[in-house]
Parts: structure tokens; sequence; C-alpha cells
């Protein structure tokens, strides 16, 4: 490759190439036995203490800044709680980095730093520091925010602990952000009716789950959506899956608007769902006490196989088996 | 619930699906011999491989892609001398999956990450809105007989402001098919006709299969059961031994087409022989800008020509794949040093290419693979 892309920023294969191409010769890629940077995985752990302190940390950047159901600033905290609470850690403390435009203007900053605040309160994570800087108009699009968020976990779950014979849970339904987003970029706002982004943390989600147990792998669902997430798990674990797309859930105007986008409803991000790989005498159990507590649309969706490393077959809802593969580059529309 | 809505829950009704894949074993039974059925869309390759419907059809009944992809046949040349445009200086309004197909050395793409100006529009609409801006644009007028009506009514209106040009690169698919058949390449019992192309030339456009070359006919649309209605419709036919023309999609195909559409494209351009990217020249499948339109021709205003280029790389089996004459899977380079990522022939990138369709969902010896995993 000689120049970037916006496809290697778009979460799919290119990222992963080009982080891997940048990144894996560095030596020192994790502290004893944790978990670090060879991974890939959605944090970091270093044992301490005979637990497990869970880091990670991400930038964002969305245009809109503000879209139904949220901001950059919550997507900002959300995002990385988010990455630390699948590793199976309770999210503790946070530090952020806001780099803004010049000529940004600063009620909707305030807007953006009290939504961040607001949902950093609201799960008890204490805002060490941080930095914020102004960068000359034109040399940065409105505003990036970097958040690094650190929690504590008993036990680690990882993204590629699924065996064979488990069952694939999702929380909720998928691809509710990504709509939102989507369609806004493309012009169609007046479609996205009363749809919002699914922007939430999912500490208790996971909290819930761990309680009955037998957890071999989660993910949260996020660019690349419930396929990306999905791919990832098969392909760490080295195993197959086979996913019923009638018992995914979707709402209605998620469908719709893929539909008018052309665009596979399940390549669409979610800001607050993840993938469980429960064992499956769990599984039931996990989707019983996840609804109880208001996760109404948690399901059981698919099963973890024995076979190729990776390998994702759809069962589609017309009844026919395809391949869910992980999404490629940027999402483009079809020419008819 | 809406229109839209309603058709979209029907035709993809997983109920009627299964019965319907059980007639069609039924028939199939009876016809033992193997029946071909080639379809010549990118979206009906899409819609069969999406839908998984070839894991739900008989081992004699095959469904092959025929010449169906309008970028994937786009050639080179004309992406090259679109890129040359990018870099004099012009910004190009460009469908999404044109956007990344390679030319001889990079793609639209490409061009866009080193600067040029590169916007993706749905249609001629958005370059018409973006074009008020008074900045010199070039629209890639590229696909069959179902995009080029949208921008003809513009030409023939002299509506179209004087610094957006157009790169004309528009082909047709019902003189296409009709060279395709003539040259006997294929043993085919059957065509599934595209149901958008269709809309605009009508069904009987294509009543030439079943007179002149003994083939049955079934213009189809474009849900899951539309195809597997086209296929039922065919082995019916082949059965009967009578060749005909059916027309499944006639919830929005009706036999003359769109009478104003055709007209449209009748005053505003003239019909040539075209270069099919890895195929060849077919005759009179090209649409040309009429003498008096010129003025919009950006050719006539930027010398541009590119001598130079080169449709598919050796080794590469995407003109055959383009035919039907070859599946994705029986290209060496398929899923190996050709991915979506690193695609080394125009078939691999647009999602209309039946490489691409084939890698993300799986064409026939993935589909074997698939079901011992899912049943074991």
């Amino acid at each position: 490759m000689n120049v970037i892309t916006l496809a290697h920023g778009a979460g799919g294969k290119e990222t992963e190439r080009i982080i891997k191409s940048l990144f894996l010769n560095y030596r020192i890629r994790k502290v004893n036995s944790g978990i670090g940077l060879d991974a890939f995985d959605d944090g970091s752990t270093i044992p301490f203490g005979g637990k497990h302190v869970v880091v990670s940390s991400d930038s964002y950047t969305v245009d809109p800044v503000f879209f139904p159901g949220g901001n950059i600033g919550k997507l900002a905290a959300v995002g990385s709680i988010n990455d630390v609470a699948v590793m199976g850690a309770i999210p503790i403390a946070a530090l952020d980095n806001i780099v803004v435009e010049e000529g940004f203007s600063y009620n909707q900053l305030r807007e953006i730093v009290n939504s961040m605040l607001e949902v950093f309160e609201k799960e008890n994570i204490a805002l060490l520091g941080g930095d914020f800087k102004v960068m000359p108009r034109g040399k940065i699009d409105k505003i990036v925010i970097s958040t690094t968020v650190i929690g504590i976990a008993d036990s680690i779950i990882t993204d590629s602990g699924a065996r064979p014979g488990d069952y694939v849970i999702v929380s909720g339904t998928v691809g509710d952000h990504g709509a939102v987003i989507t369609a806004i970029q493309s012009g169609i706002e007046a479609e996205i009716g009363d749809l919002k982004s699914d922007c939430a943390p999912v500490t208790r989600i996971i909290q819930i789950a761990k309680k009955i147990g037998e957890i071999h792998a989660a993910k949260d669902i996020t660019r690349g959506g419930l396929a990306m997430a999905l791919n990832e798990i098969a392909e760490k674990s080295r195993v197959s899956m086979i996913i019923e797309e009638e018992m995914i859930p979707l709402k209605e105007e998620v469908i719709g608007l893929s539909e008018l986008l052309g665009i596979d409803p399940l390549i669409l991000a979610s800001e607050g769902k993840v993938v469980l790989i429960v064992d499956r005498e769990r599984a039931e159990e996990v989707v019983k006490s996840l609804r109880r507590e208001g996760f109404n649309e948690a399901s059981i969706i698919g099963e973890v196989k024995e076979g190729k490393p990776g390998f994702v077959i759809l069962r589609s809802s017309f009844g026919g088996l395809r391949l869910l593969d992980k999404p490629i580059g940027e999402i483009t529309p079809r020419i008819c | 619930m809406n229109i839209s809505r309603r058709i979209i829950r029907e035709f993809r009704d997983k109920n009627k699906a299964l019965k319907l894949a059980e007639k069609i074993r039924n028939l199939a039974k009876k016809l033992n011999d193997e029946i071909k059925i080639m379809h010549v869309c990118g979206t009906h390759e899409h819609t069969v491989t999406y839908y998984g419907i070839r894991s739900l059809l008989p081992e004699n009944v095959k469904i092959i892609a025929g010449p169906g992809c309008p970028v994937c046949i786009t050639p080179a040349k004309e992406v090259d001398e679109v890129i040359l445009l990018a870099k004099k200086g012009y910004r190009i309004f460009t469908y999404g999956d044109m956007y990344k197909v390679p030319g001889t050395r990079e793609s639209l793409a490409i061009a866009k990450a080193k600067g040029a100006d590169i916007v993706i529009v749905y249609g001629f609409y958005d370059a018409l809105r973006l074009s008020k801006d008074g900045k010199k644009s070039v629209f890639f007028a590229v696909g069959f007989e179902t995009t080029a009506p949208t921008v003809a009514p513009h030409i023939v209106n002299r509506a179209i402001p004087k610094n957006l040009y157009l790169y004309i690169s528009y082909r047709l698919t019902v003189p296409a098919v009709d060279w395709m058949l003539s040259k006997g390449m294929h043993n085919l019992q059957g065509i599934i006709a595209p149901g958008h192309v269709s809309a605009i030339v009508g069904s009987e456009a294509w009543r030439f299969i079943p007179e002149k070359y003994d083939i049955p006919a079934v213009v189809a649309g474009f849900e899951p059961l539309d195809v597997l209605l086209g296929v039922y419709y065919i082995l019916e036919m082949n059965l009967n031994g009578k060749p005909g023309l059916v027309n499944e999609y006639s919830r929005v195909v009706r036999p003359e087409g769109n009478v104003k559409a055709k007209e449209y494209m009748g005053k505003a351009f003239d019909i040539v022989d075209g270069l099919w990217r890895g195929i060849g020249i077919i005759p009179k499948s090209r649409l040309v800008l009429k003498d008096e339109y010129s003025d919009y021709d950006i050719k006539k205003h930027e010398d541009i020509e590119v001598n130079d280029s080169i449709d598919i790389k050796p080794g590469c089996l995407c003109g055959a794949i383009n035919l039907g004459m070859a599946e994705p899977t029986d290209c060496p380079y398929f899923g190996k040093s050709c991915t979506p990522e690193h695609p080394i022939g125009p078939c691999m990138v647009s999602m209309e290419g039946t490489c691409f369709i084939w890698y993300k969902f799986g064409g026939y010896r993935i589909i074997e693979e698939m079901k011992r995993i899912a049943e074991g």
C-alpha cells in the first residue's frame, strides 16, 4: 500500500491488516501473563494482586457529531467502557483527550462533555484527568475525542474461547446505531423516524451473564456490526458457527433503512449490544436473566461448530445457506 | 406496514420458499438432464447467493451468472480516462461500486486518497444538485438500460449546468445476450432476464430468446421468491417442451416497458459497437451522445485518450466469469491472491461482481462445505 485510504480506517479487514503491519513487529507486547497487543482483543489486561487490571483506549470521530440517541461525547464514554466491560471487568476510572477545531461552538462542546460525564457518573467511573487542545480551523474536522477506561476483573472473558457446541447469544437488537448514522450521512434522515442510536454501556449485561457462568467468549458489537464480531470470535477461537438469521433481533426501522440504503443490517454498528458465547447448558438461563433485567430482545441466534476456523455460516431467513463474512472497506451504496 | 415492506415480507417468506423448492425438486426429478439456467444481472447473482438459493435447489439444476455486472464490464480504458480527468482537476461524480474498480494502474478510490476530488453519488440528481457550486465536474455515466434513462431527459431538455460534463459509458444488455446466445457458448436450458433492465426495455424485448434460440426465458424480480419462481417456470417449460417467455415480475415490468424512457434514450444517444471488459467487442451494444449534444461530452473538451490500458491481468479468469464460462472457484487466484481487499480483476471488486459475491456469500463448492458443517 502506498497511501492510506478511508477503507484502512473503516474497521474491516483492511484495518486489521494495516494495524498488524504497523505494530506486530514491536517486541514488548504484554505485561507478564496478561492479554496484550498481539491478542487484538477489545481490551488489554495486567495481572495484579490476584486480579486483573483491564484497560482500553480508543479515539472517536463521528459525522454528524450530534445524532438521534446521543453525540460524540456519549459515544466516547460508552465505547471505551464497553471494551473494558466485555473483558469481564467493572470499569472504575477514565481519562479523556479532546481536540477541537478553532471556531467550534462552546455550547455544543459543553453539551458533548456533559453527555460524556453523565455516562461516567451513572456508571460510577472516576474521571482521573485528560488533555484538551485546539487546532487551527481546517486542520481537524470539528472534534476528536479519545478516552481510556480502566477496570478491575476477578476473571477475564476473551473473544477467543468459543468451543464447538456452545450457543451464540446477542443481548438485543443489532444495527441501530449504524442505521441512524448511515441514514444521516446518506441524506435520508427523514426516513429515520423514531429510531435512535443504541449507544449505552454494556457492563450490566456482562455482569448478569457472568453471574450465571460458563461465558466462553464475549465481544461488543461495534464497527462492522454483528458480522464482524462473530467472525472475529470464530477466527480467534478457530471454530465455525451456524447462525439462524430468523433469530437475530432487528428493529423494523433498521430493516427498512437497510433496504433503502442497500446495506446488510448485519454489518451495521451497534454501540450497546454484545455477543456472548455460552455453554449450551447455560445459554437459556443467560437469556432468561437478561430478559428479566430488561434486555427483552436477548436471544440465542446460533451455535458454535467444529469446522474451518473463522467460517461463519448463516441460514438466511429464506431458508438457504450463505457465508456471513467480515465487512470490507467503506460502506458504499450500490448502483441499482 | 407500507406496501414495499409488505412485498418484501411476502417475497422472502420461508414457508413459501420451502414449498416452492419442494415443487422444483419434483419437477427436476422428471427432468433427468442437467438444467443450466443463466441470469444476466449482478443483482440476481446477489439475490441467488445472499439468500442461499443454490443450496435449496436439486443437484441437476444449476444457476450460472452471465454478463450482468455493469461496472465489471466497463473497460479499464474508461476508468483510466476518468482518473486522468480527475488529475486534470475535474471533480468526478461516480456510483459507489465503480469507485473501487481498478483501472490499469489504480481505482478512483486510490486516486481520491492521493488527492483527487471524487464524490460518490446515488444518482444523476445528486450530481446536478452538487454542481450548483459551479465547480467543473464530470459525471461518470456507467451502467445498462437502467441508468441511461436517468440522464437522457436532462440531456434532451438541455437541463444540465454548463460546469457539469458527461463521460458516457453505457452498455446495452439486450444485444449482449443476443450476441452471446448466437455464439452458442453455453448449453443453456433457461434464461432469467433482468428485472430492472426489463422495466425499461419491456418483457417483449426478450421474446427473441425462445423464438430465435428455443430457450425458455423468465423476466424475474429481485426478491428470492421471484428468482425461485423463475427457476420453477423454466423447469416447467423444459418439461412441456414449449420454450416461451414468462413475465414473473409483472408488478413492475410491462410488455412494452417504459415507453417514455426509451423515447428519451433514443433522442439522446446513438447505438454503436462497444467493448466489454474481458469479453470483447459486442455489436450495437454501446450508447454514445448524439452529435447535437456533444457539448456535454467531456471527450470533446479534453484530450484524455488513454491507449495503454489493460482490461484483464494475465491468469485472471474475470473475462470467462463475466461470460458465465467459468465459476469463480475455477480461478486459481480466487480467495487466495485475489480478494476484495486486493482484487486482481473487476469481478472481485463490485458488489455485483460474481467473484465478490461468491467470496462474500459462497458459491457452489463453498455450499458443499457449508452444508457439511451446518448439518454436522
